[in-house]
C-alpha cells in the first residue's frame, strides 16, 4: 500500500493519462472530419477523388503506426524543418497527433463505407427520384444513415485510437503514459509489477465504458428495417 | 446543349460505360451528356489539385527552411545502395519477420487454446479465461512489450530480452484476438451441427473439440491471415525498446548519413509491399476456405466491442441481409446470424428470441441467404453465359 501511495505522489500518473485522452480526442476529431472527406471522395461519381480516397486509405492501412510517428518527428520536423510550435513539448504533441489523425483517418473511411452497406438501395434511389443531385444525397440522406449503422465500427476504431495513442512515445511525447510507465519502472524497478499493473488497469478502465457506450448507441441509433 | 448531345456519336461504346458504371456505383444515376461534363470538369480539378499537392511537397523536400536539398543523390545514394541492403535492410527485415513469424504461431495456440476456454461447460473456466483474454485486448501492446522488456532485462536475459518482449507482447494481444475470432467462429456456425453432434451421442465437450472448433478455425483462417497484417506492423513497435528490426534498422542507417527521411521512406514501402501482399491474400482465401466448413469465412477480424452485452448482433449483419453491395462497399462481413463474438452459444433461443426471431416457427423466417433464384428467371446476358446454357 505505501509503495502504491508514493508511486502516485511522485509521478503524475493521472496527468499522463490525461495527455493520452486529449490525444485521443483531438486525433478522433480530425480523423473523422479527414474520415468522412474520404468516404465522400471515395462514393463520389468523380473518378479521379475516388481512385486519390482509395489510394491512401490502402496506403495508411498496410503501413505501421510506429513509422508514422517516426516519420512526423524525424523526417517532417528534422528533416524538412515543419513545426507547429515553438515549445518542443506542444510541438511533439500536434506532430503526434497529426500522425495519429492521418493513420486513423483511414480505418474511418473503412468504417463508414461498412455503414454505407447498412443503408439499403432504395434510399438512394428515392432520394435521386426526388431530384437530390449527388452532394445532397450524401450528405442529407445517406451519411447520416450510414453514421448510425457505423457506430460499432467507428466505436472499434476510437478504442484502437486509444490504444495506439501510445504509441506517440516514438514521437517523443515524453509525458503520455507508456513513456511514464518507463520512466516509473525503471527508477523503481522493485515494484515493477506494481507499476505495469496501474496503467494496465488504467486502460482497462478506460476502455470498458467507451466499449458499453458503443453497444448502447449502436443499438439505439440502429435504423431498424 | 441539343447538338452536344447529338454530336457525340458514343453508340458503339455505349454498353460497355454503361455496365462499368452501374456496377461501380449507384449512388448517382448514368450521367448525362451535361453530367458528363461536369465530372469531366471535377476530374480535371481533382487531378490538378493532386499534381499541385505533389509538387508543394518536392519544393518543399526540394528546399526545406534553414535545411539541405532533400532530393540530392548524395542522400538517396546511401539509403538504396547495396551496402544499405546487405547490412540495415535486409537484417531488419529478418528481425521483423522472426518476431512476426514467432508471435504468429504463439498467437494462434494461445488463441485456440483459450477460445476453447471460453465455450466449455465448466463456468469457473469459462470466467478465467473470459479475465485473462479481456484483459489481453484491453491493454496496449506497447506496455506490454515496455513491461516485459524491463522484467526480462532485470531477470538477467539482456541479450534478448527485446525479442522475447516483442514476441510476447504480440502473442497476448493477437492471441486474444484469435482467442474472440474461435469463439465467433464457433457462434456463426449452424445449429445442426451442435445437434447432429448430440444426436451422435456426444457430450458437449467432445462436440466442441471434435465437429465446432475444427469448423470454427478453418472459417476463421482468412481473418487470421489479415491478423498476420496487423502482427507484422505491430513489431514495428520494437523499434521503441531497440529490438533490431526493419524501422529500428533503418533509423540506425539513416542516423549514420543524415538522411532518416529517405531511409524511413525505403522502409515504408518494403512495409508497405508485404502488408498489402498479405491482405490480397486474405481477400481470396475465403473463397478456398467456404467449402471446407460449415460456417461463414470471414475476412476482417472484427474486434468485438460488446463488453456484458449477451446478444453483441453487429447492427450492420442485422441490417444488411442480401449479398448485394450497394454503394461498390466493402463486402458483407457477418452470416445473417451473426451472434458477435459475444454471445452466449448456451443461450442461443433467447437471444434469438431477444433479437426477434421466432424459433418457434422457423418456417416463417426469411433466411436470405437461402433464396436460390430459379435459373429461368435469371436474365440472359449476352456474351456472358448464355452460350453455356445455349449448350444445355
Amino acid at each position: 500500500m505505501n509503495v502504491l501511495i508514493n508511486l502516485f505522489s511522485n509521478y503524475n500518473i493521472v496527468g499522463a493519462f490525461v495527455v493520452n485522452i486529449e490525444l485521443t480526442l483531438w486525433s478522433a476529431l480530425f480523423s473523422l472530419i479527414l474520415g468522412v472527406l474520404l468516404v465522400t471522395m471515395r462514393i463520389s461519381p468523380v473518378s479521379s477523388l475516388r481512385a486519390f480516397a482509395s489510394g491512401y486509405v490502402e496506403l495508411f492501412k498496410n503501413m505501421p503506426l510506429t513509422i508514422i510517428m517516426v516519420f512526423m518527428v524525424l523526417g517532417v520536423f528534422g528533416q524538412l524543418k515543419f513545426q507547429f510550435s515553438n515549445n518542443f513539448d506542444t510541438n511533439f504533441f500536434w506532430l503526434a497527433t497529426a500522425g495519429l489523425s492521418l493513420y486513423t483517418a483511414a480505418f474511418v473511411c473503412e468504417s463508414l463505407r461498412s455503414g454505407i452497406n447498412t443503408v439499403p438501395l432504395g434510399q438512394s434511389e428515392a432520394a435521386r427520384s426526388l431530384g437530390l443531385n449527388f452532394v445532397q444525397s450524401a450528405s442529407q440522406i445517406i451519411l447520416p444513415q450510414a453514421f448510425r449503422g457505423a457506430v460499432a465500427p467507428l466505436g472499434n476504431t476510437f478504442i484502437a485510437l486509444l490504444k495506439n495513442s501510445t504509441v506517440a512515445a516514438a514521437a517523443s511525447v515524453a509525458t503520455e503514459s507508456s513513456s511514464l510507465m518507463s520512466t516509473m519502472i525503471e527508477d523503481n524497478a522493485n515494484a515493477i509489477i506494481a507499476i505495469f499493473l496501474i496503467f494496465a488497469f488504467g486502460y482497462v478502465i478506460l476502455i470498458i465504458p467507451i466499449g458499453l457506450l458503443t453497444t448502447w448507441l449502436s443499438n439505439k441509433l440502429a435504423v431498424r428495417r | 446543349m441539343m447538338s452536344a448531345a447529338v454530336s457525340t456519336p458514343t453508340m458503339p461504346q455505349q454498353p460497355r460505360r454503361r455496365k462499368k458504371n452501374v456496377s461501380a456505383s449507384v449512388l448517382f444515376d448514368e450521367p448525362g451528356p451535361r453530367a458528363k461534363r461536369k465530372i469531366a470538369v471535377a476530374n480535371t480539378i481533382g487531378i490538378l489539385v493532386f499534381v499541385a499537392l505533389v509538387v508543394l511537397v518536392l519544393m518543399r523536400l526540394h528546399n526545406p527552411p534553414q535545411g539541405q536539398n532533400q532530393l540530392s543523390a548524395a542522400l538517396w545514394k546511401p539509403a538504396v545502395s547495396g551496402d544499405a541492403w546487405i547490412n540495415f535492410y535486409l537484417p531488419g527485415l529478418l528481425g521483423t519477420l522472426k518476431a512476426s513469424v514467432a508471435a504468429v504461431i504463439g498467437s494462434v495456440i494461445f488463441g485456440i487454446i483459450f477460445g476453447i476456454g471460453r465455450l466449455v461447460p465448466t463456468r469457473i473456466v469459462r470466467a478465467i479465461c473470459s479475465v485473462i483474454v479481456e484483459f489481453c485486448r484491453a491493454v496496449p501492446v506497447l506496455m506490454f512489450m515496455i513491461f516485459f522488456w524491463r522484467w526480462f532485462s532485470s531477470m538477467g536475459i539482456s541479450d534478448q530480452a527485446a525479442f522475447y518482449a516483442v514476441v510476447l507482447g504480440l502473442i497476448l494481444y493477437n492471441g486474444s484476438v484469435i482467442a474472440e475470432l474461435v469463439r465467433s467462429g464457433v457462434g456463426n456456425l449452424p445449429k445442426g451441427q451442435r445437434e447432429a453432434a448430440t444426436a451422435l451421442g456426444m457430450s458437449p465437450l467432445r462436440s466442441l473439440l471434435s465437429v465446432e472448433v475444427p469448423q470454427a478455425v478453418i472459417a476463421m483462417l482468412p481473418a487470421a491471415v489479415t491478423q498476420l497484417v496487423v502482427v507484422l506492423k505491430d513489431t514495428a513497435l520494437g523499434s521503441i525498446i531497440v529490438y533490431a528490426e526493419l524501422l529500428q534498422e533503418s533509423r540506425r542507417l539513416g542516423s549514420s548519413y543524415f538522411n532518416i527521411l529517405q531511409t524511413l521512406v525505403i522502409a515504408t514501402i518494403i512495409y508497405f509491399i508485404i502488408c498489402w501482399l498479405l491482405s490480397k491474400f486474405a481477400e481470396w482465401l475465403p473463397k478456398r476456405m467456404q467449402r471446407r466448413t460449415t460456417g461463414d469465412a470471414q475476412t476482417e477480424p472484427l474486434a468485438p466491442i460488446a463488453i456484458l452485452d449477451a446478444s453483441n448482433r453487429s447492427q450492420i449483419a442485422v441490417a444488411k441481409e442480401s449479398e448485394e453491395l450497394p454503394f461498390g462497399g466493402a463486402p458483407l462481413q457477418h452470416h445473417v446470424r451473426y451472434q458477435g463474438s459475444n454471445a452466449a452459444i448456451q443461450d442461443w433461443q433467447h437471444v434469438e428470441y431477444v433479437q426477434g426471431y421466432d424459433f418457434m416457427h422457423p418456417e416463417t423466417q426469411i433466411d436470405m441467404r437461402s433464396l436460390q433464384i430459379p435459373d429461368f428467371i435469371k436474365p440472359i446476358i449476352p456474351g456472358l453465359d448464355s452460350d453455356k446454357r445455349k449448350d444445355d
